[in-house]
């Protein structure tokens, strides 16, 4: 029943949020600091996390490929697949469901117990516009621009790892690289980011923007909004992979 | 002048607010006194749109804020400014930038303009220009209702709704607050609503008080009369302060005719003072 309410309020909240602003430019002011807040922010992390991922990824291939038969050009291959297809998208969407979902949950969710939110309805603000609506635009511009960049640096990793541990030499890497490289996979991960990025932050938002009661709600909220967003990550991840590959 | 008809609310099977009818009247600061859980609140936030009432009707000059449009909605709220409880400040932003926000909203005036009406309203609710630059949490909570009165007056707004405008001050600083309240009402000639249960502001305050029980209208008048009131649910109310068990007094001489020997002449001067109302030796002479 819970589950049923909480559908209807997440689908009610998009009611209201598609109507003009009432003052464009700053509307404009809120989404480029969305963009800063979401994109850049959270770069460091996507950075670090993609870059380590694709090294561990290149490390862990080659010892399960132990077979002589094997090219040592598949183990790129493999790195590069994982990666573009499943890795950088979803672990790097789930680190930003946790690091992006709870900062917007909390941010709103402080808001509206503070009455800052009251503050702006009173004005004559769609709250749902101004506050809800950059976030979600500018999650869903910026984070799968984060997504391509943790595909870059995944691979770029496993290469700076197989290189280092001297598994792969760098030029059978590359070569490994274009090896029956399918661009559709970079346009299926980009599908999945731009789904995925809708879902970290216009779930958190949803939570946030209905927080009742103090301090402690509101950690509360911003935990559920995270564990929700992350599930239905995996659930979205499922349905697209079984619809779009 | 904003006209409340039969208004009624309910959260689930509970009714907090049981048909309330009030007229506010314009330049006056109208007062919603009553103790926690009278449903003042709920009073104060169905009039501005933030709880939608179950019945009855909010009427700005005659237009139903309730059932009218979004679009003329949004006209009726650019004339409301609010004082919020807990001041409401934008914490990400300073002082300057809080008060310029409703502004950069709803206005094309030039940024020099803008910051000059900044200043102007920062002088009027008597903050220095250093404050500009401040963000709330560096500031004392007195500031911050000064800088969220500053806020809701930028605009230049019709109706100035204050929610419990002293709660976290100290006496000193909500006699100022109060008092800036008072000024501000006057000055700009606005429609004033303050929703609090501080019998200070009560008497300081009060051009029109409406009190609230469980619900409902229980009473109605102004500063002057709320201390002679019959209603006992109101005295159970006024006269839980230990200053004015002294008004109480102070009526009972007036019905009596004698003042009681325990009195002291500071407390009869106070009476004297606080309630415009001449006391003599033997016991009253009349008010006013």
């Amino acid at each position: 029943m819970k589950i049923i309410r909480e559908f209807g309020g997440f689908i009610q909240m998009f009611g209201g949020m598609f109507r003009a602003p009432e003052n464009k430019k700053m509307f404009w002011n809120q989404f480029m600091l969305q963009c800063k807040d979401i994109g850049v922010g959270s770069l460091g992390i996507i950075v670090i996390i993609s870059t380590f991922i694709g090294a561990v990824s290149t490390l862990q291939t080659a010892y399960q490929l132990v077979s002589p038969i094997i090219p040592k050009e598949t183990i790129a291959q493999i790195v590069r697949d994982t990666v573009i297809l499943e890795f950088a998208p979803t672990l790097g969407c789930i680190v930003l469901a946790g690091v992006v979902g709870s900062k917007i949950a909390s941010e709103l969710g402080n808001m509206r117990v503070s009455e800052q939110i009251d503050a702006l309805e009173i004005m004559g603000i769609n709250t749902k516009n101004y506050l809800i609506l950059p976030k979600i635009l500018a999650g869903t511009l910026t984070i799968p621009m984060l997504i391509v960049i943790a595909m870059v640096l995944g691979i770029w990793g496993g290469r700076l790892a197989g290189s280092a541990a001297g598994i792969i030499d760098p030029t059978i890497y590359d070569k490994g690289l274009i090896l029956g490289f399918n661009p559709y996979n970079v346009y299926f991960a980009l599908i999945k980011s731009f789904v995925f990025a809708f879902l970290i932050t216009a779930i958190p938002s949803f939570y946030g923007y209905n927080v009742k009661g103090g301090a402690l709600e509101i950690g509360l909220q911003s935990t559920r909004a995270v564990v929700v967003s992350c599930v239905l990550l995996l659930f979205a991840d499922y349905i697209l992979s079984a619809l779009l590959l | 002048m904003i006209e409340i008809k039969n208004l009624k609310k309910s959260f689930g099977s509970k009714e907090v607010l049981k048909g309330v009818n009030a007229v506010l009247e314009d330049g006056k600061c109208n007062l919603i006194i009553g103790s926690s859980g009278s449903g003042k609140t709920v009073f104060m936030k169905c009039m501005v749109g933030l709880i939608k009432p179950t019945e009855g009707e909010v009427l700005y000059d005659g237009k139903d804020f309730i059932h009218i449009s979004l679009e003329e909605k949004k006209e009726i709220r650019k004339q409301i400014g609010m004082l919020f409880q807990g001041s409401a400040l934008f914490d990400s932003q300073t002082v300057g930038d809080n008060i310029m926000f409703p502004l950069h909203m709803f206005t094309n005036d030039k940024l020099s303009a803008k910051k000059d009406r900044v200043r102007e309203v920062l002088k009027r609710v008597n903050l220095q220009e250093d404050a500009y630059g401040k963000f709330p949490s560096e500031i004392s909570g007195g500031m911050q209702k000064r800088v969220a009165l500053a806020r809701a007056i930028v605009l230049n707004p019709r109706y100035l709704f204050c929610d419990e405008p002293n709660s976290g001050l100290d006496p000193q600083t909500s006699i100022v607050i109060d008092k800036l309240i008072q000024e501000i009402t006057q000055e700009y000639d606005i429609t004033t609503i303050v929703n609090t249960h501080d019998m200070n502001s009560v008497m300081e305050i009060g051009d029109h008080i409406i009190y609230m029980h469980q619900g409902e209208k229980e009473w109605e008048g102004n500063n002057k009369d709320i201390i002679f009131s019959k209603s006992e649910k109101l005295n159970d109310f006024i006269f839980a302060s230990e200053f004015l068990k002294d008004a109480k007094n102070m009526r009972n001489i007036k019905e009596t005719g004698e003042l009681p020997d325990d009195i002291s002449d500071d407390i009869k001067e106070a009476i004297e003072e606080k309630f415009n109302i001449d006391l003599d030796g033997d016991g009253i002479v009349g008010s006013e």
